[in-house]
């Protein structure tokens, strides 16, 4: 609790005693007979605990603010008092400021949870000079500068690592818990924690441009971006105080005249009007949802960059891929081995890794990592390598080719040609065909999950874009189950059929694009929601992207949708909740039944509820 | 010029929201957010009479809710 809250706390014990002993005197009748005397006996308690709100009231309506709920609370308990109901009226304002305790005690709570788990600013920087560590400010470090990072702190800038090794946590910029190992010119990101090595850093850019003041900027920026249900609550507030005071007036003055039944007991019901024309339970909750939602989502790795987007997401029936560093790694990989008669796959995978042991392209690296085993180079001699055509080398005496079949027909050896997608490398020995071993690039992880995923949580078409060639594409997309492909795409193509798509959207349906951002920046900004690959992509597309992906899960795309939906039920919820509570109680009020403790609760009691309602929204991690 | 500024005290909601329309009426401000959860005041202004401008937005904030207090 702050100062203040303790401060309140103690106004609201001895009011709270005052009060009780008076209320215990007034029902035995120990109290003097005199109203006047009751009255100022009432007031006691009533200014302690009241005093302040009355004082904000005065200023208020000398700033010409007349629907500020100070002022409201203040004339609904004088009004109390006009009808001599004194106990009540210091009751009321009781419970109003035991409300308003519980309210700035919960949105305290719910706002330290969020910023500690957006705890990722560093504090400070350790610079060496003259051998001695000295702590900074990270804003005054300049680029290019070597900085220390002990054992359990963060990491304060992005840099490269000199020195040292360690394991890095990087939960809380990624949402992944196995700690990443880093050693000697690995690129460090700011705002993951060090484990038990000491690292030396030179740093690589300025803390306004390193990834923990980026991500800082986006989470804090969120809340600016409002969502429909927000801006739609916020016009709500505007009209919502002056009606209800309007009504309150009109309570007390044409009911009495028509009606009859007494100026003060109308009065009374018009009072219990006031108590609750604050709309502060939905101006609280809504945006305190959105907020919880969005921390949910950063919890996992997930960047949601306003309360719109994270709406939008509910929506979304459509969702575009762009195939290499979306759904494939763009890594290449053995996926299938063809050998010739009378040799084995195990022969033709040994032949070829050790063929093309010395060797650093891609492909050859892709076969030696599918053998697995340790090479023992003593059984290879004379290795050769020719740019765009393969290897030519001596493996156990005997000479190896692999390589395209362009190399093959160079060397006068008749081959089996394959058809099937991918490169195809193919390996011949002393001049006799040996087989083929097929690589292609390799889908991600969970890829597949993640398309089912999404599926099921109501996107109707996943479609995949790429350049690549119409075979490889149409063989993705079978084997993740895409519902439409487009392939042989230049850049320009992909913003016309993404517009193509866009208009064939019904209604509130909305469409999604996930990409790396390599030449899709335009494309993510078309799309209704952006996705874009953190770890991978360029900055161009994070700046885009509406949603970054910090560790390029597409798994996480499917968590996404569910926190959006769980946070507007939520919402939702809330608004129901609130508006249907407050206009029970309006009617109650203006019949007489519903006394002024039941605005009370309509009041302060409603928005207390709401935001512990809306606190659930935090705690969800998408499962 | 986009600035922020922190809000101290800032205890109401429905304040906050009220203090943002006020704000973004305010004469030379391009656009203004107040965030009751982070307790921050976003603002674009005229670069050339910010300081002036400033001005104004306290003593608006101070007439919307007399216990905020607006950190520069």
């Amino acid at each position: 609790m702050t100062q203040k809250q303790k401060k309140m706390l103690y106004r609201i014990i001895i009011s709270f005693v005052l009060l009780a002993a008076l209320m215990i005197g007034e029902h035995t009748g120990f109290l003097p007979e005199n109203i006047w005397l009751q009255m100022v006996l009432f007031l006691i308690p009533y200014l302690i605990i009241g005093y302040d709100i009355i004082i904000k009231a005065a200023k208020n309506i000398k700033n010409g603010q007349v629907f500020d709920e100070n002022f409201l609370m203040m004339i609904a308990t004088f009004g109390a008092f006009g009808a001599q109901e004194f106990s009540e009226a210091a009751a009321v304002m009781l419970f109003y400021q035991v409300g308003e305790l519980f309210q700035s005690y919960a949105v305290g709570k719910s706002r330290q949870s969020i910023s500690d788990m957006m705890d990722i600013c560093p504090e400070y920087a350790n610079i060496e000079e003259n051998g001695a560590l000295t702590q900074v400010d990270p804003d005054d470090v300049e680029v290019g500068s070597i900085i220390v990072v002990k054992p359990g702190e963060k990491v304060p800038l992005d840099g490269v690592v000199m020195e040292g090794d360690s394991l890095l946590n990087t939960a809380a910029l990624t949402g992944e818990s196995v700690p990443r190992r880093v050693c000697v010119n690995d690129e460090v990101y700011s705002g993951c924690v060090n484990g038990s090595g000491t690292l030396k850093i030179r740093t690589t850019k300025e803390y306004d441009d390193s990834t923990v003041a980026k991500i800082l900027e986006l989470v804090e920026n969120a809340s600016s971006k409002k969502a429909k249900v927000e801006n739609f609550i916020t016009k709500f507030a505007r009209y919502y105080t002056p009606i209800v005071t309007v009504a309150a007036v009109l309570l007390a003055l044409i009911p009495p005249l028509v009606l009859g039944g007494g100026w003060i007991n109308w009065m009374h019901r018009a009072c219990t009007f006031l108590v609750i024309s604050c709309p502060c339970a939905l101006v609280i909750s809504v945006p305190l949802g959105f907020f919880g939602g969005i921390g949910a989502a950063s919890r996992l790795g997930v960047l949601v960059k306003g309360g719109n987007y994270l709406e939008a997401v509910s929506e979304m029936t459509t969702i575009v891929f762009d195939k290499t560093g979306t759904l494939t790694k763009g890594e290449f990989k053995v996926s299938k081995l063809i050998p010739a008669d009378g040799i084995t796959d195990g022969q033709l995978l040994e032949t070829a890794a050790l063929a093309e042991g010395y060797s650093n392209h891609p492909i050859a690296a892709s076969i030696r990592a599918a053998y697995q085993k340790d090479l023992d180079m003593e059984r290879v001699e004379n290795a050769s390598e020719t740019a765009g055509h393969g290897i030519t080398a001596l493996v156990d005496g005997r000479e190896v080719l692999i390589g395209n079949e362009k190399l093959m027909k160079n060397s006068g050896i008749s081959i089996t040609s394959c058809s099937d997608i991918g490169t195809v490398c193919y390996v011949a020995v002393d001049k006799k065909y040996a087989g083929a071993i097929l690589i292609t690039d390799t889908i991600k992880d969970g890829v597949k999950d993640a398309i089912g995923a999404m599926k099921k949580v109501g996107v109707k078409k996943c479609v995949m874009l790429t350049g690549d060639r119409e075979e490889t594409a149409q063989a993705v997309a079978e084997e993740l189950g895409i519902d439409e492909v487009h392939a042989e795409l230049l850049p320009t193509d992909k913003v016309s059929i993404l517009e193509k798509l866009l208009d064939e959207q019904h209604g509130k349906e909305k469409l999604a694009f996930a990409g790396d951002g390599i030449n899709d920046a335009p494309v993510l900004t078309r799309a209704d929601i952006g996705f874009a690959m953190g770890s991978m992509g360029s900055d161009a597309a994070i700046e885009a992207a509406d949603i970054v992906l910090m560790d390029d899960d597409v798994r996480k795309i499917a968590k996404v949708v569910k926190i959006s939906r769980r946070t507007l039920t939520i919402v939702k919820q809330n608004i129901v909740f609130a508006l249907s509570v407050k206009a029970i109680v309006l009617i109650l009020g203006a019949l007489g039944i519903a006394s002024m403790w039941a605005a009370v609760f309509a009041d302060v009691g409603v928005a207390v509820l709401a935001i512990i309602n809306s606190m659930r929204t935090l705690s969800y991690s998408g499962k | 010029m986009k600035k922020k500024f922190k809000l101290e005290d800032l205890d109401c909601a429905n304040c906050a929201a009220k203090m943002e329309e006020a704000i973004k009426k305010l004469d030379g401000v391009n656009d203004a957010t107040v965030s009751f959860l982070a307790q921050k005041l976003t603002i674009e202004a005229d670069d050339a009479r910010f300081d002036e401008i400033m001005k104004n937005v306290q003593s608006t904030i101070a007439k919307v809710e007399p216990d905020c207090r607006l950190v520069m």
